[in-house]
């Protein structure tokens, strides 16, 4: 399955005040942007999960190189709703990177181009003028298709409801300052913590595997003083629930690193390993254990 | 209808002690014999659905995203406050309270806001608790720093990245309610309808926006946490998918709106760049702390920053404000760029920006402490404008930020609905006409961790409820009207798209109730809304079907739920004949051209009541009293 279809070409503008920005005065929009930059998009589609997809490509015209990737899309979407056609469903809200909704692959590298990025923050000035861009979902049996570019990664709640927090009921706990933590674990945890969720390091995964993601979780939590008590339980049962989502193993590609928006570090993944271990060791016989990780 | 705040009695440091004590108890074994509806997953309803859970209640939790995480709080940067005082830098919970009610602009309930201040230590050490890393001294304590212009530190933060860990914090704990089986969870769900029986809410119409199903859910008590309207005015600094619809439909269903007109916009955001613009981005108000705030003093000074001496250049904020300077609050800050770029000293392509200077701190502490401080900001600003700010001054400028106004609520954070609740960004309550910076997460947490546990209790303890199903008709009316909405959105087949739509909308009212009003301008703002909804009624294209994921038709809905809201907003703005905080009407300002308010005729909350779409919606009042603070001109000077 693949026809072409041609949108952006300008025509139909709509009634809207793009010559205006936004506080009244003229901004040097429209004249200057009319087909800076063009190029073509291999676009996956597909209706719903059971849908089979393909490619369907689009000529994108009247592009800027200061247009983020989501508003070319945007462009294209509009001028695919002028004439009557169903837009591109892909993910996204913050469009500021933080909050790991959205997941494109952009020429088979999840958030495409750029290091330490995610989709949204990818900028249209990383392309030529002219080239023909892919555009896929995340690819992964734990991820499947929902519609078009978005998938279903609920299965990443489910790891973190397993065990991704620490179990203090609301009012009982202690004085803020009564745990001291150096500012070195302090910087170090939040190195792990911010893991927007996002899913690349599955999507580039040849096995995969979520080890990144549940690495960073794990790590998080278990150097802190306040997720001692729970560290051995968290890092059984989310590698467990990981395991049952249907994620494959870390075999250590290495590749998750490299796309990780919040560049999460792959030494995580070793401690993980560690934690692992020692929750084996500790608790054989005691705790449900599974066999590999 | 006088509207009464249920205020307790009592002196103003006691009256959240003695109401939880008169507050009725539910018997631990009966909590589990209650469902609760929380609609929405950001900080405030996260916080409540893990809270509530943890007591015993049913709990069943939507959101629009794919996952709770990914709630619009998860973006907040700067801090949360907290009268914590582990600076003894003079710090209070009073002090907390008063700079609130002050920085509000006088118009906010005291006695919501004192327990606001609170409860504000209590949130950190429940956060800690959760594992938030904040930043912390050498010595190992929680690290703090002065915010949006406190003269006290009381702000805690974790990196740029505050909201996101205080929210992964409080999704971690509803997911381990969901994980025990205590709480139910629909992400991708919208809410449609608020469901209303015998006057007492009793439900909600949920679309699965996966399948397209409509669905109906029963519960004991419905809670919105939905956020703010920030984007009526299209571009704004919220995520994309933040609106109006779930409060607007309980609005139509009876719930007042109150304030409206109160929005605050953020003096530091990146300026817009073009027509094709998403949204748009905030700077962190902590920038502030060391950037330096120009314009060139002549007008049309079209030389490269660099290039302008000292001399020719005007630090407008220094000068007007010499005790506050650069850290005034944010609508004082907002106000004067947008002064500064009416008189044509606007700088960038578009004349709508300000620099912020590092220029100044950099030469004082180095690159490197500069870096260490705001490199991820700095990085940001260069991703997304292509310029390097280490070498020349950022260019800022306004933007829609926040809401203050929201669904009316009482002292128990209930609406005029009697089993309607609201917390978080989508109430009125705590803010008044300006929301100090750092306070929106302290008021998501506080209503959600400590507030709601108690209030809701109180309501369910005293409240007979009969037992109705999903048949009933309140029900399959909601339902039918949901639905009939959506076939009508997609029976239209026009020619224009909803954001182009959105984004006239948006204009309008930045234009007419932005950052200045005038009465004429509010008024003729008010004909052209009605225009435009007309239009958009007439001529909107929307493809695809109901029954199945269609982003096109979920965007529809909330452009014409804001097509609707943004009259009251209007409505309101033309009612309150006074400049307060962020509702800057210029017929009422000093010579310096400082917001003047009227307290003899305007100290009070306006809720509006929904009389029909189109019509103009009638103004309740409730009556503010200042018993403990007195009411002064706001003075930054
Ligand atoms: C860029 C930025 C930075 C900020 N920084 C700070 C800061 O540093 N400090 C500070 O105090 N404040 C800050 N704020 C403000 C603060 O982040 C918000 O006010 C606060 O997070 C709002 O939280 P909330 O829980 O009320 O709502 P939100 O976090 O907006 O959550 C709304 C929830 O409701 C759901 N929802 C909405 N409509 C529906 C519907 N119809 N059906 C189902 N679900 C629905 C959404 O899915 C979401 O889960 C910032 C705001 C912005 C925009
Ligand atoms: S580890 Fe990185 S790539 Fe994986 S989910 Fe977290 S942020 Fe995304
Ligand atoms: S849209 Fe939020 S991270 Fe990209």
């Amino acid at each position: 399955m693949s026809d072409r279809t041609h949108v952006g070409c300008g025509c139909q503008r709509g009634a809207s005040h793009e010559g205006a920005g936004h506080g009244g005065a003229a901004v040097h929009v429209d004249e200057r942007r009319v087909n800076v930059m063009s190029v073509r998009l291999r676009v996956w589609r597909q209706k719903h999960a059971g849908d089979k997809g393909g490619f369907v490509e689009y000529d994108a015209g009247r592009l800027t190189p200061d247009m983020s990737f989501l508003e070319m899309l945007d462009v294209v979407n509009e001028d695919l709703q002028r004439d009557g056609d169903e837009p591109i469903a892909f993910d996204s809200d913050c469009r500021e990177g933080i909050c790991g909704a959205c997941s494109l692959v952009i020429d088979g590298v999840p958030h495409g181009p750029g290091q330490g990025v995610t989709t949204c923050q990818v900028y249209m000035r990383n392309f030529s003028d002219g080239a023909t861009i892919t555009i896929e979902p995340w690819r992964a049996q734990a991820f499947p298709v929902v519609r078009d570019l978005i998938v279903d990664r609920s299965a990443f709640d489910r790891i973190i409801g397993a065990g991704g927090y620490n179990s203090t009921n609301t009012g009982s706990a202690t004085d803020a300052n009564s745990a001291l933590i150096s500012q070195a674990q302090a910087e170090e945890a939040f190195d792990a913590a911010a893991c927007i969720g996002c899913g690349a390091c599955v999507a580039t995964c040849k096995n995969a595997s979520a080890m990144l993601f549940v690495a960073a979780k794990v790590k998080h939590l278990n150097i802190l003083p306040q997720g001692q008590p729970e560290r051995r339980q968290r890092t059984v049962a989310m590698l467990k629930a990981m395991d049952d989502e249907g994620f494959g193993h870390c075999t250590n590609e290495y590749e998750c690193e490299a796309v990780c928006p919040k560049e999460i570090s792959v030494e995580h993944i070793a401690f993980l390993n560690r934690e692992y271990l020692r929750a084996q060791v500790l608790s054989s016989g005691m705790r449900p254990v599974i066999t590999e990780a | 209808m006088a509207l009464d705040g249920h205020t307790p009695g009592g002196p103003l440091a006691e009256k959240w002690d003695r109401h939880r004590f008169d507050l009725k108890l539910v018997n631990p074994a009966n909590k589990r014999k209650h469902t609760v509806i929380i609609v929405g997953t950001g900080l405030a309803g996260a916080s409540a659905a893990a809270t509530l859970a943890e007591l015993g209640y049913n709990v069943k939790s939507f959101c629009i995203q794919d996952s709770p995480r990914r709630a619009h709080s998860i973006a907040a940067q700067g801090g949360i406050n907290a009268a914590k005082n582990y600076q003894n830098d003079g710090d209070s919970v009073y002090r907390l309270f008063y700079d609130t009610i002050k920085g509000g602009d006088y118009r906010a309930r005291e006695a919501n806001v004192y327990r606001l201040a609170q409860e504000s230590v209590n949130i950190i050490d429940q956060c800690v608790a959760q594992g938030v890393p904040f930043a912390r001294e050498y010595g190992g304590t929680l690290a703090n720093r002065s915010f949006g212009g406190a003269q006290v530190s009381r702000t805690f933060y974790a990196r740029g990245q505050t909201g996101q860990q205080l929210l992964l914090g409080a999704y971690g704990s509803l997911m381990r309610q969901v994980h025990a089986g205590k709480v139910e969870l629909y992400a991708r769900h919208e809410m449609l309808e608020l469901v209303v029986v015998e006057g007492v809410a009793r439900g909600i119409v949920t679309r699965d926006l996966t399948t397209g199903k409509m669905e109906s859910h029963v519960a004991d008590a419905v809670l919105l946490c939905t956020g703010g309207y920030g984007n009526a005015f299209f571009l704004s600094t919220n995520a994309k998918g933040s609106n109006v619809t779930a409060s607007w439909r309980a609005h139509r269903r009876g719930a007042y709106f109150a304030n409206p007109c109160y929005t605050q916009i953020h003096p530091t955001c990146i300026p817009v760049a073009g027509g094709f613009q998403a949204k748009l981005t905030l700077m962190s108000e902590s920038l502030r702390n060391d950037g330096r705030v120009w314009v060139p003093s002549a007008p049309g000074d079209q030389r490269a920053p660099e290039q302008i001496p000292e001399g020719d250049r005007d630090y407008y904020l220094e000068r007007r404000y010499p005790s506050f300077g650069n850290l005034v609050p944010r609508d004082v800050a907002s106000r004067a760029a947008k002064q500064a770029c009416d008189e044509g000293r606007g700088v960038g392509a578009t004349g709508r920006a300000v620099y912020l200077d590092f220029a100044d701190a950099i030469r004082r502490d180095g690159e490197s402490l500069i870096r260490q401080k705001y490199g991820n900001l700095f990085q940001m600003y260069e991703e997304i404008t292509n310029e390097n700010p280490y070498k020349s001054p950022m260019r800022i400028y306004p933007a829609v930020h926040y809401t203050m106004g929201g669904l009316w609520v009482d002292y128990n954070l209930m609406s005029n609905l009697p089993g309607l609740f609201v917390l978080g960004e989508a109430n009125f309550s705590d803010h008044g006409a300006n929301r100090l910076g750092a306070s929106a997460l302290m008021q998501g947490l506080s209503d959600g961790y400590f507030v709601i546990p108690y209030t809701l209790g109180g309501y369910i303890a005293g409240t007979p409820l009969t037992d109705i199903n999903t048949s009933h008709p309140a029900f399959v009316d909601a339902e039918k009207e949901a639905q009939g909405r959506l076939d009508a959105l997609l029976a239209v087949q026009g020619k224009r798209t909803v954001d182009d739509f959105h984004r006239e909308l948006g204009l309008l009212l930045w234009d007419h109730c932005g950052m200045a009003r005038t009465g004429a301008g509010l008024t003729q703002a008010l004909e052209r809304v009605r225009e435009i909804r007309q239009q958009f009624w007439q001529n909107v294209t929307v493809s695809g079907s109901t029954g199945e994921l269609n982003q096109a038709l979920e965007r529809a809905g909330r452009v014409a739920d804001f097509m609707e809201f943004a009259e009251t907003m209007i409505h309101d703005a033309l009612a309150r004949d006074e400049s307060c905080g962020g509702h800057f009407r210029e017929e009422h300002q000093t010579e310096e051209g400082e917001a003047r308010r009227d307290d003899e005729n305007f100290a009070h909350v306006s809720a509006w009541e929904f009389t029909g779409p189109g019509e103009k919606p009638t103004l309740h009042k409730e009556a503010l009293e200042f018993q403990n603070v007195a009411l002064t001109q706001r003075s930054y000077k």
